[in-house]
């Protein structure tokens, strides 16, 4: 099964682009353009080399290490791989219900980590030579000028971010590769002092956060020409939602719509998963293609994350992240939003539920209690799954009698949304670089794009002297004839 | 008032020679600790850099990161940083040391302290991997000028 602009007829007889954006040790994303001599675009593809090797890894580990091991898949969201990874244990210790505590304490856990991820996000789309460096045009000036009237929003992103981290290390005990969830509950209780310390700063966390959407709005809402046509797909769209429909990013069942907003799937009992989803693989790509089964390879692909989420629930049970949801959707004029630059839209309202979420459970007594693991009889597989930041994540584990991990299967978000990214990219470089002499400014259209999903590259690994943006333009005969990089050093002949 | 020097060391224990730097800030720790010199060093370890970071400088005569490196010559290299002129990155995922002062002049409007990033020299980044020799080798050297930096007058008075 092939896209349009995924396989060229003749690659032998085009130009090759690659925008290789970060060669890391473990994990890396690069875009390859093939272009003919009037530089249209025949082919274009992004490459990300999924981590696999972790899978393999912790076979024949006791299974009490591995919520502990997976932290060490991603610096960014530990604590995501930490529960789904204790969710799908907790099956296997016979934990089919833990305490109020536990569940409250993961909870809270996991919103934090939501909440610093989505931050962390906000601060990027805070500075428009971050979303949108591109060569001078009117979208740019709109962008910094809605960042001249809010000076705050960039020192308030990074304020946001390091509350998100506090609840982090307060229920996770370290801010970073925490040991919170472990198979059955949790291993932290909260203290009076910590609760409180967390209360005195949530309320401006709430204002900051209610902001932030304000500010996304004000982008679309004055280039809505721009925001709702950049790279715009249709897709199907799937992730967890919760009781009665509710947007809920621990906890809940599968649900699946098509691009209209209708029902593929629904009330999904996640320990399931392998029936509703299958994985392509390609020769051109390390990274899978999950599709939904019943659909088919060619119309079964769908996306994940904040837009998916959004579109998705019934509704959000924190007021004020409900009363943004609403007006997103008027907005969109009541038919779902593809276009991916919405994604930073729904992030700021899912940081502000999170936020929300967080006052509510730090007002809730259960936090405080030491009821903290439960367990039941035993099982040998366990399935456990979340929404993390970027969407949904699914950790599978098998162990056998002697608690010995046999099978790991794990779907990240990036992976779910492979098939979406690639028809993302195809479409910015079909709009913005058909035909064109290619500068870094148009290149950059591309990295925009990628931004809006904020792909997981497994960076764990963190090595100096890999992190530049390079684009190399390579000829048919393989030779180098130009190269960009974003620090503007090393142009040697141009990107045309 | 937070202690002058701040040392961050960028690195996943758990990828071979990704564990250089934090491996470095075992050994300092301990050495400080011994010395009763710890309430002038601040020492932060983590996966990889990020905008909060920039938080960690203010207040600081100097900063120091350390890190593993795959470009950089052997067995290590030792330089001063300045703040770079784009946090631009196509991920949020991680940040070089010269966009966290970046990010402290964006948020402060003041000049971060001075930096300087002592870079050793890795191999290999496996998951599950020891240290390589040569990394090992490198390591040791480091840390012969780790000591000496330390010791310096702008760390020490």
């Amino acid at each position: 099964m092939t896209f349009q602009l995924e396989t060229a007829a003749h690659p032998e007889k085009l130009r090759r682009v690659a925008i290789d954006p970060v060669s890391r040790v473990e994990g890396h994303g690069k875009v390859t353009l093939l272009l003919d001599e009037n530089g249209r675009v025949h082919q274009a593809r992004l490459h990300i080399v999924e981590f696999r090797g972790f899978e393999k890894f912790i076979q024949g580990r006791p299974y009490w290490e591995v919520p502990v091991m997976v932290q060490r898949l991603c610096g960014i969201c530990p604590v995501s791989h930490n529960i789904a990874a204790s969710k799908a244990f907790d099956a296997i210790v016979g934990a089919t219900r833990l305490t109020p505590t536990a569940e409250k304490i993961r909870r809270l856990m996991h919103y934090g980590q939501i909440m610093q991820s989505h931050a962390l996000h906000f601060f990027h789309l805070c500075s428009p030579d971050l979303l949108f460096g591109f060569d001078s045009d009117v979208a740019r000036r709109n962008i910094a000028g809605v960042a001249r009237e809010h000076p705050e929003t960039a020192r308030r992103g990074v304020l946001l971010r390091r509350f998100g981290q506090e609840v982090i290390r307060v229920t996770a005990g370290k801010r970073v590769h925490g040991t919170g969830a472990i198979p059955g509950g949790v291993n932290k209780a909260v203290t009076i002092e910590e609760r409180d310390a967390l209360l005195t700063h949530v309320y401006h966390m709430v204002a900051w956060s209610r902001e932030a959407v304000r500010l996304v709005e004000q982008l679309h809402t004055q280039n809505p020409a721009l925001y709702n046509s950049f790279g715009v797909f249709r897709s199907n769209m799937m992730s967890l939602v919760g009781t009665d429909g509710a947007l809920d990013f621990y906890d809940g069942a599968l649900r699946a719509r098509t691009d209209s907003g209708e029902l593929i799937f629904d009330g999904v009992d996640y320990r399931g998963y392998d029936r509703y989803i299958e994985e392509e693989v390609k020769p051109w790509s390390y990274m899978k293609f999950p599709f939904l089964t019943s659909l088919g390879k060619e119309k079964g692909w769908y996306r994940v994350g904040p837009l998916s989420r959004i579109q998705n629930c019934d509704h959000i049970p924190t007021p004020l992240a409900e009363i943004e949801r609403r007006q997103f959707l008027d907005y969109c004029g009541g038919t779902p939003m593809h276009a991916p630059l919405a994604y930073h839209w729904a992030r700021m309202i899912e940081m502000l539920h999170a936020v929300e979420t967080i006052k509510d459970l730090l007002h809730d007594d259960d936090i405080l209690g030491d009821d903290l693991v439960t367990g039941g009889p035993r099982a040998l597989e366990g399935v456990g799954v979340i929404e993390a930041p970027r969407g949904t994540l699914i950790h599978h584990y098998r162990v056998d009698e002697s608690d010995l991990v046999t099978m790991c299967n794990l779907i990240v978000s990036t992976t779910h949304n492979n098939q979406a990214m690639n028809e993302a990219i195809r479409n910015v470089a079909k709009r913005y670089l058909n035909g064109h002499t290619l500068t870094e400014g148009l290149l950059n259209h591309i990295e925009v794009v990628i931004r809006a999903f904020d792909p997981c590259l497994s960076c764990a690994t963190h090595a100096l002297g890999r992190m530049p943006l390079a684009v190399e333009l390579v000829d048919a005969e393989g030779t180098v004839v130009g190269r960009l990089s974003t620090d503007g050093a090393a142009t040697e002949g141009g990107a045309d | 008032m937070p202690a002058p020097v701040v040392v961050f060391a960028v690195g996943n224990r758990s990828r071979g020679d990704d564990a250089l730097g934090p491996m470095l800030l075992d050994r300092l720790a301990a050495v400080l600790a011994a010395e009763g010199r710890g309430s002038r060093f601040e020492l932060i370890d983590d996966f990889q850099l990020q905008i909060e970071h920039a938080l960690d400088l203010a207040g600081r005569e100097r900063a120091l990161f350390i890190d593993a490196g795959t470009g950089t010559s052997a067995p290590f290299s030792y330089h001063a940083i300045e703040p770079a002129s784009s946090v631009a990155t196509h991920s949020t995922h991680a940040l070089p040391p010269e966009a966290v002062l970046a990010v402290y002049r964006k948020l402060t409007g003041c000049e971060p302290p001075p930096a300087f990033v002592l870079c050793v020299r890795g191999e290999s980044f496996e998951l599950g991997a020891n240290l390589t020799p040569a990394a090992t080798a490198n390591l040791e050297a480091a840390w012969t000028h780790l000591m000496q930096l330390c010791r310096e007058p702008e760390f020490t008075d």
